[in-house]
């Protein structure tokens, strides 16, 4: 891996931040927007999943593989996440037959 | 070339993230997502994680999609559910994200993050390296997590066992 002086020099790091930058919004969005309580944890997913490219990137750049290691427990941690928020959506589609998220406003009054 | 490369698997990340959150199938979701995490998996080989490149494939794509797949098929709703949000709703849903996103771009064009590093260890995303960071530094942390996945794994299973009152 000759290349890789070269390519961090042609790919500057503010480029990475941008990307990571409009995924986390792009996720952002997608948990206000949908309705839909699968659709909302696919976009949780996808900001996690921006934090750790940053993250990645940052460590490369600055030579610390610590980086490396803290986006290692950020995905165990996703792992577990989405265990439990899947085993907690299928309780609530028993308890209330759907998956609508305005269907739990019961927390509202 | 790398340049293109990196061009190229930002674009179909952005773009399959979009048509993600706006497809109205959750089925087809989850499908965007996977073309999003694999773009991501290259970037991380790009960048040299060749350790964390293999683990987000396999955790995400492998075992994350099809534990959502798996629900989605479960619970029946492949048939698409109507999007009955108000466009108010949703005009300021997609205002917020521009908003956040406008915000955090004029802080990044503020900040000067330096010049690219002269020189760059190659080894660092390498499996043996990130082993001995993980299994030196990161000992506690490591062995907390497999706890953290057995408290999980408790969880899950007494949120799905049928309470015996109701039957």
């Amino acid at each position: 891996m000759a290349g890789l002086q070269d390519q961090l020099r042609l790919v500057p790091l503010e480029h990475y931040v941008f990307l990571c930058i409009v995924l986390f919004c792009i996720g952002m969005t997608g948990v206000l927007l949908r309705r839909n309580l699968i659709n909302v944890f696919l976009s949780i997913e996808l900001m996690l999943n921006s934090v750790n490219l940053l993250a990645v990137a940052f460590s490369v750049y600055h030579n610390d593989p610590n980086g490396q290691a803290f986006v290692f427990f950020v995905m165990v941690v996703a792992a577990a996440e989405v265990a439990v928020g899947l085993a907690m959506l299928v309780m609530i589609y028993r308890n209330v037959r759907t998956v609508d998220i305005n269907a739990l406003n019961q927390l509202k009054w | 070339m790398t340049e293109v490369l990196f061009y190229s698997l930002a674009a179909i990340s952005i773009i399959s993230s979009i048509l993600m959150i706006f497809h109205k199938n959750a089925m087809y979701s989850v499908l965007y997502l996977l073309i999003c995490f694999f773009s991501v998996a290259g970037l991380f080989v790009m960048l040299n994680a060749q350790f964390l490149a293999v683990v987000h494939v396999i955790v995400y794509a492998g075992a994350i999609m099809v534990l959502f797949l798996y629900v989605i098929m479960f619970l029946n709703m492949s048939t698409p559910i109507t999007i009955r949000k108000s466009k108010l709703v949703m005009g300021i849903a997609v205002f917020t994200g521009l908003l956040l996103c406008f915000v955090l771009t004029t802080a990044l064009w503020s900040t000067d993050f330096g010049s690219n590093p002269a020189v760059v260890d190659q080894n660092i995303g390498l499996a043996s390296t990130l082993g001995k960071v993980l299994f030196k530094e990161f000992l506690i942390p490591f062995e907390v997590s497999s706890v953290l996945f057995l408290s999980a794994m408790v969880g899950i299973v007494i949120f799905n066992k049928k309470d015996v009152k109701d039957e």
